[in-house]
Order: C-alpha cells, then sequence, then structure tokens
C-alpha cells in the first residue's frame, strides 16, 4: 500500500515538474493549470502516504534518510502550494517543483530498510521538534529557490541582456518579497522546532544541550537565519545582498540536514542510512 | 441603410489639453454613452477613452446628423466651442471606420507602436458599452468582437507587439521587471527634453501616481508640470527629489554627469537601499556610469535601450507591414458580413411571399383533397414547404454571395421587381 501511494505521488511529481518546464518554455497557461493540480494530486498522495507511515510506525516518519527526504520534499511543495496562494507567480512552480522532484527522486533510490523504531523516537515530542522543523525548512526552500530567481533576473536587468528569461520571470520586488515572506514564516517556525528540539532532549536523554555536530550546525543555522532576518528588518538589507545571504543559509541547511545525518558522528545521524538510531 | 461611424482625436490628432477635457475627469464615458443612447439618430455606441485617444463608434441611419449630435454633445462634455474641437477631429465612416477600429485594437494607431495595453482599453470600453450601458447591437457587437480577433491575430502572427520598444516602451518594460508595478511609484524628470517628455507621459500612463519635474528653468518645469500632470520642483532640490523618486529620467543639455556614484550612494543609504531605476537619455550623459554597479541601483542610458530598439526597427517595419495587410483582409470580410445585412429584409420578404403562397394554396386545395389521412395531410405539407424552399433557394444565395455594393443594390432592385416584393407590402 504504502510503495503503491508513494510511488504514485513520485510519478505526479515528476510528471509535473515536467510540466512546469514545457509552462516556462511555452509560455501557456493551461498547461500551468495542468501542471499545478497535477502537482497537487501528487502532494495529496505524498499527504497520504506520510500518514499511512504515521500510523504504520507509530510515529513521524523520519528515522531515516529516506523517510527525511520524502518528508522534505513533501514539505517543499506544500510551502510552495502556500506561497502560490498569496503571490499568484505562476512562474515560482517552474523552480520549485524541480527542487521536490530531486529530494523526491534522491528519496525513492535509498535502499528501503526495516522498520525498526527505537522508543525514544516514539511519543508527542518527535512530532512537535520535527513538524514545525521541516515546515519551516519547506518555507526556507521558496525562499533559496526566488533568491537564485532574483540573482538571474538582477544579473540580466544588470548587464542589459534581457535574454528569454528576462521575460518569463517577474520582478525583482516581487522576488524579493517573497524572499521576505518566507523568512519572516519560516524562522518563527525552526524556532520553535529548536525550542521543542531542547525540551525534547531535556525530557528523553536529560538534558536541553548536549554539543551533539548537529545540534551545533542547526544553531549555526539558525544564527545565520537570523542575522538575516535582523538585517533585512532592521538595516534594510533588500535584493542582492539578502539574496546571496538567503542561498548561503540555505546551503547551511542543507549539510545540517545531510551532513548532520550522514557524515558527522551524532546521535541524530541516520547511522549507515540505517534504520537505527545511535544513541549514547 | 445603416452606416458605421467613427469621429475622435488621438496623440495627433490633438493637443493634449483638448484630450484633457474629455478623459473623463469632467464627464465620465458611461454618461457620454447615456447622451448619445438619449439621441434619436444614433442607434448603437461605444466610447473609448484613454490617455492617447477618445473616441467613439456607432451606428447610424443618417450619419451627417449623427456625427452633427456627436460633436455637440462631445464639446458640451468638454465645454470648449464646436469649432475648436471639430478642427481637431477625425471623422472615418463605414470600411474606413471599421479599419480604424482594428489599426487602434491591433496598437497599430498608438502612440508607441505595438504597446499591448490598449486591447485591454478597448476591451474595457466594450464591456462599459455593451454590459452596463446596453448601447450595443448586431452590428458593433459583431464589428467589436471581430476586432478583438484582429488584435489578437496581429499579435499572435506579427512580431509587432514583441518588437513595440520604443525608449519609453522600453523603459516602462524595465521599470515593469524591476518593481511590482507602477501603481504608487514615484517618477523623477530631471530636465525637460522632448523624449524624456515621451517617456513621462508613457509612465503616466502605466500608473505612476507622483511625477515630479526638477528643471535648471523652473518656469519650463511649470510649464511641462501643467502639460503632463506632475509637479515642479526647484533645481536644487534635486537630491530631495531623488531620495523620494523609484524611477528617475535624466535628460538635461549639461555637459558633464549632473549625478555621480557617490552622490548615488548617499542617496542609497537616505533611502534605506530602496531600489532606484535611472534611466539617462541626455547625449552627453548625464548619470555616471559607475551608478548601475550600487546595489540595487540600475542605470540604463540610451545606448542601452536603443540598442533594444534598433534591434528591431528594421524587423519592426516589415511586422508593420504584414499587421497592416492583416487588417486590410478582415475589413474585407467585415465589409461582406456588413452587407449581407442590407440583403436581408429583400430575403426576409422574398421567403414571406413564397409562404404566403404556398399557404393560400394549400387552403383551397385542402377543399377537394378531403377524406385524406394526417399522414397524408402532412406529406402535402412537407412538400409543398420543400418545393417552395427550393424554388427561392437560388435566388436567396445569389443574393448573399454578392460581394460589391453596387452590384448588390441592383440585384436588390431586380429581386424586388421580380417578385413583386414592393407591392407586395403597400
Amino acid at each position: 500500500m504504502e510503495h503503491i501511494l508513494s510511488g504514485i505521488a513520485l510519478f505526479l511529481i515528476i510528471l509535473s515538474t515536467g510540466g512546469f518546464i514545457v509552462y516556462i518554455i511555452r509560455q501557456n497557461n493551461s498547461v500551468f493549470r495542468y501542471a499545478y493540480w497535477v502537482l497537487f494530486t501528487g502532494f495529496l498522495f505524498q499527504t497520504l502516504f506520510l500518514v499511512y507511515r504515521y500510523i504504520a510506525l507509530g510515529t513521524v516518519p523520519v528515522i531515516n534518510l529516506k523517510m527525511s527526504l520524502a518528508f522534505f520534499a513533501w514539505s517543499i511543495i506544500g510551502a510552495y502550494l502556500l506561497f502560490q496562494v498569496k503571490f499568484r507567480l505562476m512562474v515560482l512552480g517552474s523552480f520549485v517543483a524541480p527542487v521536490a522532484a530531486f529530494f523526491m527522486i534522491l528519496s525513492s533510490a535509498l535502499p528501503h530498510l526495516p522498520d525498526t523504531v527505537p522508543p525514544v523516537l516514539k511519543g508527542i515530542w518527535l512530532l512537535l521538534h520535527v513538524i514545525p522543523m521541516f515546515l519551516g525548512d519547506g518555507i526556507f526552500a521558496i525562499a533559496f529557490v526566488s533568491s537564485v530567481m532574483y540573482l538571474v533576473q538582477e544579473r540580466q536587468i544588470k548587464r542589459k541582456t534581457r535574454g528569454t528569461l528576462f521575460k518569463r520571470l517577474p520582478s525583482l520586488e516581487t522576488l524579493d518579497s517573497i524572499n521576505h515572506y518566507s523568512l519572516v514564516y519560516g524562522f518563527p517556525l525552526i524556532t520553535i522546532g529548536m525550542i521543542t528540539g531542547a525540551a525534547y532532549a531535556q525530557a528523553v536523554l536529560g538534558s536541553y544541550w548536549r554539543w551533539d555536530p548537529k545540534e551545533v550546525w542547526s544553531l549555526v543555522t539558525w544564527i545565520c537565519y537570523a542575522i538575516l532576518l535582523h538585517e533585512r528588518l532592521a538595516v534594510g538589507w533588500q535584493g542582492r545582498r539578502s539574496a546571496i545571504m538567503s542561498i548561503f543559509c540555505f546551503m547551511m541547511l542543507i549539510f545540517t540536514f545531510l551532513g548532520g545525518g550522514i557524515l558527522l558522528d551524532s546521535y541524530h545521524s541516520f547511522g549507515d542510512f540505517g534504520g537505527g538510531t545511535k544513541l549514547p | 441603410m445603416i452606416s458605421i461611424i467613427n469621429i475622435g482625436m488621438n496623440h495627433q490628432s490633438a493637443p493634449v489639453e483638448l484630450r484633457e477635457c474629455l478623459s473623463g475627469d469632467k464627464v465620465g464615458p458611461a454618461e457620454i454613452l447615456e447622451l448619445m443612447r438619449k439621441s434619436e439618430f444614433i442607434s448603437e455606441c461605444i466610447f473609448i477613452s484613454t490617455c492617447n485617444r477618445v473616441e467613439t463608434i456607432c451606428t447610424a441611419t443618417d450619419p451627417d446628423q449623427a456625427e452633427k449630435v456627436i460633436i455637440d454633445l462631445m464639446a458640451q462634455a468638454g465645454t470648449m466651442p464646436v469649432e475648436r474641437l471639430r478642427s481637431h477631429m477625425y471623422l472615418h465612416k463605414d470600411m474606413d471606420a471599421v479599419r480604424h477600429i482594428f489599426r487602434v485594437a491591433a496598437s497599430l494607431d498608438s502612440m508607441v507602436v505595438g504597446e499591448p495595453q490598449i486591447l485591454g482599453q478597448v476591451k474595457e470600453a466594450f464591456r462599459l458599452a455593451a454590459v452596463k450601458e446596453r448601447s450595443t447591437g448586431v452590428i458593433l457587437n459583431r464589428l467589436m468582437h471581430k476586432t478583438f480577433q484582429v488584435a489578437k491575430r496581429v499579435r499572435t502572427e506579427t512580431g509587432i507587439s514583441e518588437t513595440a520598444v520604443s525608449i519609453s516602451y522600453a523603459a516602462v518594460e524595465l521599470a515593469k521587471k524591476i518593481f511590482y508595478g507602477l501603481e504608487g511609484r514615484v517618477a523623477l524628470l530631471i530636465g525637460a527634453g522632448e523624449m524624456a517628455e515621451l517617456a513621462a507621459k508613457h509612465l503616466v500612463c502605466n500608473g505612476i501616481t507622483e511625477l515630479n519635474i526638477v528643471n535648471r528653468s523652473f518656469e519650463r518645469a511649470v510649464e511641462l508640470a501643467g502639460s503632463i500632470g506632475g509637479k515642479a520642483a526647484l533645481f536644487d532640490e534635486m537630491e530631495e527629489q531623488l531620495v523620494k523618486a523609484d524611477i528617475v529620467i535624466s535628460s538635461t543639455a549639461a555637459t558633464n554627469y549632473i549625478i555621480t556614484a557617490d552622490m548615488i550612494k548617499n542617496i542609497l543609504r537616505k533611502r534605506k537601499n530602496r531600489t532606484l531605476f535611472l534611466i539617462d537619455i541626455a547625449v552627453p550623459r548625464d548619470i555616471e556610469p559607475k551608478v548601475n554597479s550600487l546595489e540595487n541601483c540600475f542605470l540604463y542610458d540610451i545606448d542601452d535601450l536603443k540598442e533594444v530598439v534598433n534591434e528591431n526597427s528594421t524587423q519592426r517595419m516589415q511586422e508593420a507591414l504584414r499587421a497592416e495587410r492583416i487588417i486590410e483582409e478582415e475589413v474585407i470580410k467585415f465589409g461582406n458580413w456588413l452587407s449581407t445585412l442590407d440583403v436581408v429584409p429583400t430575403i426576409v420578404l422574398l421567403k414571406e411571399k413564397v409562404e404566403e403562397i404556398r399557404r393560400a394554396e394549400l387552403r383551397r386545395s385542402m377543399s377537394q383533397l378531403q377524406g385524406l389521412t394526417g399522414e397524408q395531410i402532412e406529406a402535402i405539407e412537407t412538400l409543398t414547404l420543400s418545393m417552395a424552399e427550393k424554388m427561392v433557394n437560388d435566388p436567396i444565395l445569389a443574393l448573399k454571395n454578392i460581394s460589391s455594393r453596387a452590384s448588390k443594390d441592383s440585384f436588390i432592385d431586380i429581386t424586388k421587381r421580380l417578385f413583386n416584393l414592393d407591392k407586395e407590402k403597400t
């Protein structure tokens, strides 16, 4: 059942990515509508899949890298759908869908592992920690994508090249305000995730902070975003500088997400892509 | 016979002061439509008013009277003497009117040829007339739908809208890629050259909210502010104005840079890094080129803009030619449809006459055909009906297919005489 659900979700998301790419080339609104609804349907299937997994495992399905990537892709698409409602910026999909599809494919390429859930990973705490964290990450992915779009468009305007993308990309101000809103919405979410994470550690492991590599990197990433938000709101950073910073922050986030999960020796890590979580 | 009449003025035929009087500040388009509808000489009407044109298209049985009514009405609406208005207006009748409205909607008659906004404005005008005021009928509905089709054809089949890049258009297009929209933006005009004026006008048409003008001669600034609807400021106030502005168009006759990179750096700090778009159309240049490398600052000079224009200018001529050809084609098609309207009354008369004969004859024969079953009566009914229809079918088709107007009139005349249609009526 779960294979069917995730298979359909993967297929629909890749299909819609194709649609979004056709849309940006052909600029045909009906292509966009198809791609959008296919993506929406794919999102629903992915939601069903995650709910199914949640019920089967008895906990949030993020206990290994495969699951985490699938959940990450889901939150990126979710964030995109929310932004689409607010900004109605059709071309954003052409940039977000490939990113989501990339993580979906990565997730599906990883080997399937037995679902052994250690008891620490059960219960309400993991939910409270993981859900805001992932939603925040999904929204930051939008900030990243809009920053890349910003830099591309800015370069075209500055260099006076006015290539094919010039026509298709929206105005700089639109992209900058997407960046702004994603920070404003995403930052409180990861802050909540960090706080509940600390409380979770206290409840389960007996201390709020253990200097675990993933904890440290998460804090560094959080500080980077805090700086960016501060500069934007208080100092008046705009445009190029905050786009670059936003891309840098997202790189940190991905490093923490993947690196913290694979490379670093951490109790957060997924082991050798293993099902079990190493615990001290 | 119904005529289509088009009366109006555009950016070529009338100065801005005159167009302004009718641009809807004093009397709205809805009120003008209502007044026109009240006239017995006008049967259908549409009123188009944009910042570059004010015109009406209507149908009337007596075009001379209708023309007089419309001009009187416009003079009244704009509170100006009829003679003055008349000297700045153009009048098109029938196929010329059709051609004109096609060209307007296809943006061939625009100040910036190929700019895409005009189609939306014409559609809006039609919507007002057709939906809200209900002042259109068979002919104008058909004409306007055809107009939108023609505009679409021109847009998709020629590159005219893609290459619609004069300096001012390019400036507006760029501004739209930098800012979310032009509504609420402040533009600053430095110097009062003709091209800068045109660009500023185009910005105003595209929704700029505030336009400030600084010029070495304050008098000229005030004069220009009056004619395009902005505010004049002293030349010494330029820095203050730069802090407020989002879009700057500079065109002074200064021989060295009047805006330097250091100056803009300073100003950017004061405006908290808000994006600034500068267009320098002066030769020699007014703005130091280094300004473009400042963050959140975009500088385009005349060469940058011209490059875009030159790229397309020869191609644009050809595209315009192709667009005119499409319009000619469509004018002929519409003319054919319109002239079928002339034969419609004759065809109706002919059909009525045949049907009457058929009924009369049937009634007479029925008395001798008693004892027939219902089915048989029905068969006779069908038989006579199809005989009658087939007999007049070819004449009707022939009438519908005549293309030239002159031969049409004689054909109608012959038909009426052959079938004795006129006497029938009396």
